[in-house]
């Protein structure tokens, strides 16, 4: 790592802090997808379950890198015009990973106990009040743990873009390994550099979890180290699921 | 009491009182081949405390149920306050009704339930202030007054800014009972509400109810296994067995000298 | 849109091709994975620090960092170390290694699901320590892992196009280098986009119903 430049980090840094923002916009369009894909596949019409679920299972279905060769080089031909290279990365990384966040979403909704939406009933509120005022609020804390998850990978698919051109952490080591010769320093820099921001992420929700839960008067979780992931495998009776269906993405 | 005299009809159309508050007909209700209401027909007047006994899968829940309209029957009809409950009345016809309509006639009713069902995302007074000031369209001071009365009612002021799972089962109950309450609902249905209770915990919530029923003019609709608070509490109680009423009358009659051999059996298995 | 379906027929052959070393790069890739993250999740309930810190903190790296990084790292450092791999077993040992931290977590919970009670009787009855795995525990933890397993197998499948980037022709590098040589990306990567669908969705159809199945 001696003959890295300072210009040649620069370049690495650049790359992280797009590597950066595409995580953000990516997880805020994904989250935006996966809960009205979620809560739409709990509606009570039938034709609004089934077209959520064929968009998961499409989404879901197909490689996100198959998905963004499409959005870069099929798309435009059949628009007619182009999105800037990185809003269309954001678009399929959103529009994929809200896929798999839907399934959380879906979950965890299903998750609150039915008799919360029957007190919900003999109350008289609407079932969007039900939906807004009683089950999103005591299932959001539920989301947090998987969501992680899901934003960890969705991170780790964010390099993904650099295949395309887009000058992020990933595409930086490349071209400092172009201009040093060298691939063992600056692989591992940026190795480095991808599991740093897993764990600021990881330590992120991990508060937000606590003050989730502390909002509607549960324990918080358990403290535990690092970037540790939960796996919500249950124990005995059930199998696991959804954790790796959510997990290795892409 | 003077929070109580408005519990029940304030705001109600005083025509129906001392007439049919809930009106059953013909209803009939399966779970699969299961029978569980087989063409039943009963009415309970306003004003009226009715207990439901009867063994368990007898159908009484399911009344309740009913009348929230968590479950929906098969076949007949249900009127609360003049009013169908999961039927309208369009171009003269009866068609099922929209959850609009239904939501409508069910503002009347009030429910308490065994697990008592409150949210655990709210502290006490939002649970019990927030369908009235989003449902009924309260303002937010009135209802925060009444949420106060109704638990000076229940004994629970101190514990107003308690979240429920700080709360014991008992405690909860009766937060729910000023939950219900809070609609100020025509009709009050209880079920089963000591039965996931703790039994050191049961007075206090039944302490509660009897002081509601004997000081409100509020109609009771109670599914319950404690046959003195029964007792205490009813005008009527119905016999209910394989989903009909079997025998009814004042419990003094049926507490006392039943007529029908099952309700014998019952209550010696229960007393 | 012009949709061309000489364009679709002239890349059949190659599809063929495609999912013939996708399909290699599977099958391979699991394997180590499935074996690798059975030694990462036994390594890690290790009483001895030094194997199960270790352990633990490497599998959490790998797991929390971009396998196309890691890939990379593979075909390039390798070789400046004179370990030289073709573009393919590259792929399928980063594959493989990348999922075998995923398994691993998948054991581990399996393992943490069989009752305290299991490894009690084990004692009782004296059962050599290598027996108590074999014969007790791994059978009743390996059962219900499989849907899990299965999932991440096709979490792979759908990571596979990533080989590409370092020049093993599995199916996107060929839609690619069709789309290259034609001029034509509409169709060959509209069809792998179909392929891996009605790969996938069956197959987690599949894992659905082995879940519902093992669960019960």
């Amino acid at each position: 790592m001696t003959d890295l430049t300072w210009g040649l980090w620069e370049l690495l840094l650049k790359g992280v802090w797009v590597t950066v923002q595409l995580t953000f916009f990516s997880a805020l369009l994904g989250a935006g997808v996966a809960f009205v894909v979620g809560v739409a596949r709990t509606h009570r019409l039938r034709v609004v379950r089934v077209l959520s679920g064929a968009y998961m299972e499409i989404f879901r279905g197909t490689s996100a890198l198959v998905l963004m060769f499409w959005m870069f080089f099929v798309l435009p031909v059949a628009l007619g015009w182009q999105l800037l290279p990185m809003w269309s990365a954001v678009l399929a990384l959103g529009l994929s990973y809200g896929a798999y966040g839907s399934e959380i979403v879906r979950g965890s909704l299903a998750a609150v106990a039915p008799a919360q939406q029957e007190a919900g009933i003999a109350l008289s509120f609407s079932p969007w009040q039900r939906l807004t005022k009683i089950v999103l609020p005591q299932a959001w804390p539920e989301m947090i743990p998987p969501a992680n998850n899901l934003l960890i990978e969705l991170l780790k698919g964010t390099a993904l873009v650099s295949i395309m051109g887009v000058a992020d952490t990933a595409f930086g080591a490349m071209l400092v390994r172009n201009a040093t010769g060298e691939s063992a320093p600056v692989y591992t820099i940026i190795l480095v550099m991808y599991f740093v921001l897993a764990f600021v992420l990881t330590r992120g929700m991990r508060v937000l979890e606590r003050h989730a839960k502390a909002g509607i008067g549960q324990a918080p979780p358990e403290k535990s180290l690092g970037v540790r992931r939960r796996v919500n495998v249950p124990r005995q009776a059930e199998a696991p699921r959804d954790v790796p269906s959510a997990g290795g993405a892409s | 009491m003077s929070t109580d005299s408005s519990t029940s009809k304030e705001t109600r159309n005083p025509a129906v009182d001392g007439t049919e508050l809930i009106e059953f007909k013909d209803v009939t209700k399966r779970f699969g081949n299961n029978v569980v209401l087989d063409n039943l027909c009963f009415n309970v007047d306003s004003g009226k405390h009715v207990t439901l006994i009867g063994p368990s899968g007898s159908g009484k829940t399911t009344i309740l149920r009913l009348l929230m309209t968590l479950v929906k029957p098969e076949e007949g009809t249900i009127k609360v306050a003049g009013d169908y409950l999961t039927h309208e009345q369009r171009d003269g016809k009866l068609v099922p009704a929209s959850e609009r309509h239904s939501r409508e006639v069910r503002k009347n009713i009030g429910m308490v339930f065994q697990q008592f069902n409150l949210f655990p995302n709210m502290r006490v007074l939002r649970n019990i202030t927030e369908a009235p000031v989003h449902v009924l369209g309260l303002p937010k001071d009135e209802a925060e007054q009444r949420a106060r009365e109704l638990l000076e009612l229940v004994g629970l002021t101190e514990h107003i800014d308690k979240y429920p799972s700080q709360l014991s089962g008992g405690q909860q109950q009766r937060v729910a009972i000023a939950r219900a309450l809070a609609m100020r609902p025509q009709v009050l249905l209880l079920d089963e509400v000591t039965s996931a209770l703790d039994p050191e915990l049961v007075a206090g919530v039944l302490d509660v109810l009897r002081d509601i029923a004997h000081t409100t003019d509020i109609t009771m609709l109670c599914v319950t296994h404690e046959m003195n608070f029964a007792r205490d509490i009813s005008d009527d109680v119905l016999m209910f067995d394989a989903g009909r009423v079997i025998e009814s009358g004042s419990p003094e009659k049926i507490f006392s000298d039943p007529e029908h051999e099952r309700t014998r059996e019952f209550l010696s298995a229960v007393l | 849109m012009k949709w061309d379906w000489s364009a679709v027929s002239d890349f059949m052959p190659r599809l063929l091709d495609g999912v013939l070393v996708t399909l290699q790069a599977l099958v391979l890739g699991s394997l180590i994975a499935f074996a690798l993250g059975l030694v990462w999740a036994m390594a890690q309930r290790s009483n001895l620090k030094v194997i199960s810190w270790p352990v633990m903190v490497i599998t959490e790296f790998i797991r929390n960092t971009p396998l196309l990084v890691q890939l990379f790292f593979l075909y390039y450092v390798l070789p400046e170390w004179n370990v030289t791999f073709s573009a393919l077993v590259t792929g399928v040992i980063g594959l493989g290694l990348h999922y075998s931290t995923y398994t691993a977590e998948v054991y581990r919970a399996g393992i943490d699901g069989v009752p305290v009670g299991q490894w009690e009787a084990c004692t009782a009855l004296s059962l050599p320590r290598t027996r108590t795995w074999s014969a007790v525990i791994l059978p009743q933890a390996i059962r219900r892992v499989v849907p899990a397993l299965g999932n991440y197998v096709i979490a792979m499948l759908k990571d596979s196009p990533m080989l590409m980037t370092i020049g093993a022709l599995e199916m996107l590098g060929q839609a690619r280098q069709f789309s290259a040589e034609t001029f034509q990306p509409t169709e060959p990567v509209t069809v792998i986009g179909i392929v891996f669908i009605l790969i996938a969705y069956p197959a987690s159809l599949l894992m659905r119903a082995l879940e519902r199945r093992l669960v019960h």
